[in-house]
């Protein structure tokens, strides 16, 4: 080929990558906008914090569905981050290498692929009804801590394994144990990377409706959630609740609710840059 | 091959230096099938710098990390016969060798400070070994016997990441024997380092061994000969020749050695 048209080549590459970025970021300027022009006017404190109603979309709020999400996601995280990092640290640094190990680790990759109205089923056959917890948070939280403890222990698994062996060495070298080593330097050095994929997986918890509108959350609560097994509902249904009716008030309330969910998204995942960025400051390697 | 055993001396304070503090008998090591070191039999003598020389991937340092049994975090790697320190068996059942590493510190090729700062890259090994009381005091030391204290004693509290890549070396150095372990494995600990850098660890090591057992693997010949009292060659997993260092260097018995030392294979 010659040197012209492998310029051309190259400069034809270029606009395909290019033309591929505007596109996903264009879609993605479209989507916040039609959101923000349909849902700001009726985003105010009183629609935060009054309870949902199902006559007026002029006094319905978002209070009940809001706080719940948040229970919802305090609660997945209590269980699922203990749970996925203790996976992660024993699959990548605890176990010997062997067919089991493998084995275990090829089917957690798998359960990050599977849909989670899969979940769900589980959820409302085990927790709901097996373990009689009912439609309380804790059976919804126990049901998304198994939707993203996959996706927990396989980030915090390449965190570790991004962590130079020459750490683990000075330690083990010094007569550190294995424990002391994991814990005192290979867990620091792996923070960034673990948080990081924590707070990617809660977000991807809160957004979810499938699962818990599987395990019978509530569409219609007055109340914010009072404990751990209190029936609850989120906002991901209450959206989808409100957008099912046929009044159009309600759709346009609908807009309002995404636009609360959306912010705590971006909330988190900015919190989840800023610690990463944080940490990786003082890493030098 | 023939070992010469040398006469242990008795110095001042009656410590027997050139006693054998390490040995070992017919050692095996294989990756899988393939055979790094070789049914190699040697002692190392206390309070001495013993050098393993050797072209690449002879073994050297295979065997360098089976005398503190840092080769146990490698899978697939077996090891046969023994490994003594004063006596015991590194390698019997029941030796923890949590504790066989307490005693034989390491410092490896590349400088490892952990990302912590200069003080806590010292005082961890003695924290995690349970020694709690005069932590400065033992911080201090191990820095001063590295020749390192005046370089950092105003940034103890930086980290130790910030240093040159030879202040990183002998904060490493100063890490292992402030544990006060009474050998000290290096594994090629200069070979990241520029001629002033390297010249300084030397330096080092001289003063060193005054308290400790060293054993250094290195591929740099000069080195060798400039630092250590006896010399071990290795040739593709094979003891050749060991003796005091001026005999190797000088007057080599086996063909190899002589072709090494001058050159002419490695």
């Amino acid at each position: 080929m010659s040197l012209k048209s492998r310029k051309m080549v190259g400069i034809g590459a270029t606009g395909v990558f290019m033309f591929a970025t505007i596109l996903a970021v264009l879609i993605l300027v479209i989507l916040i906008f039609e959101i923000v022009s349909s849902g700001y006017k009726d985003l105010d404190w009183k629609f935060i914090t009054s309870p949902p109603s199902v006559l007026s979309a002029e006094k319905a709020g978002i209070w009940p569905a809001l706080m719940g999400s948040i229970w919802l996601m305090a609660l997945t995280a209590v269980i699922s981050i203990p749970v996925g990092i203790g996976a992660a640290i024993y699959l990548e640094e605890l176990t010997v290498k062997n067919k089991l190990t493998r084995i275990i680790e090829v089917n957690i990759s798998n359960l990050a692929g599977v849909p989670s109205i899969v979940y769900g089923i589980l959820g409302l056959g085990i927790f709901v009804r097996q373990f009689h917890m009912g439609r309380s948070v804790l059976a919804g939280a126990l049901t998304m801590s198994l939707l993203i403890l996959p996706v927990i222990i396989v980030s915090a698994r390449e965190a570790l394994k991004a962590v130079p062996d020459s750490i683990r060495q000075a330690a083990y070298g010094l007569g550190a144990t294995k424990i002391q080593t994991i814990w005192h330097h290979v867990l620091p050095a792996a923070v960034p990377g673990i948080v990081t994929g924590i707070i990617l997986a809660l977000s991807r918890a809160v957004g979810e409706t499938a699962p818990i509108a599987m395990i019978g959350a509530l569409s219609y609560i007055h109340d914010a959630p009072k404990g751990v097994m209190s029936s609850f509902t989120a906002l991901p249904l209450q959206i989808y609740n409100w957008i099912s009716y046929p009044q159009k008030e309600f759709h346009e309330i609908a807009g309002a609710a995404i636009l609360v969910l959306l912010i705590l998204l971006l909330t988190m995942n900015s919190i989840a840059i800023t610690i990463r960025q944080r940490f990786e400051r003082n890493r030098q390697w | 091959m023939t070992i010469v055993p040398t006469q242990p001396k008795v110095e001042e304070g009656g410590i027997r230096a050139g006693a054998p503090i390490l040995s070992t008998r017919n050692v095996w090591i294989r990756y899988g099938d393939h055979a790094a070191i070789k049914n190699v039999s040697m002692e190392i003598q206390e309070k001495r710098i013993t050098a393993i020389i050797g072209p690449s991937g002879c073994g050297k340092s295979t065997l360098l990390r089976s005398f503190n049994r840092m080769n146990d975090f490698i899978e697939n790697l077996s090891t046969e016969g023994q490994v003594c320190y004063r006596g015991e068996n590194v390698y019997k059942k029941g030796i923890d060798p949590v504790e066989v590493r307490r005693k034989i510190g390491m410092v490896f090729q590349k400088p490892n400070p952990f990302p912590k700062t200069i003080f806590k890259n010292v005082s961890w090994g003695l924290s995690i070994n349970g020694i709690k009381d005069n932590m400065a005091d033992r911080v201090e030391k191990a820095l001063i016997q590295v020749a390192l204290f005046d370089e950092v004693k105003d940034k103890l509290n930086k980290s130790g990441l910030e240093l040159s890549g030879g202040q990183q070396q002998r904060l490493c150095i100063a890490r292992a024997i402030a544990l006060e372990p009474e050998i000290v494995l290096m594994d090629e600990p200069c070979s990241a380092l520029d001629p002033i850098a390297t010249m300084r660890i030397e330096d080092l090591l001289l003063e060193l061994k005054k308290k400790y057992t060293i054993v250094i693997v290195t591929h740099n010949m000069q080195q060798a000969a400039r630092v250590s009292d006896k010399c071990a060659f290795f040739y593709n997993g094979d003891l050749i020749e060991f003796g005091e260092t001026e005999q190797v260097f000088t007057r080599p018995r086996e063909k190899q050695t002589e072709q090494y030392v001058t050159g002419r294979i490695g």
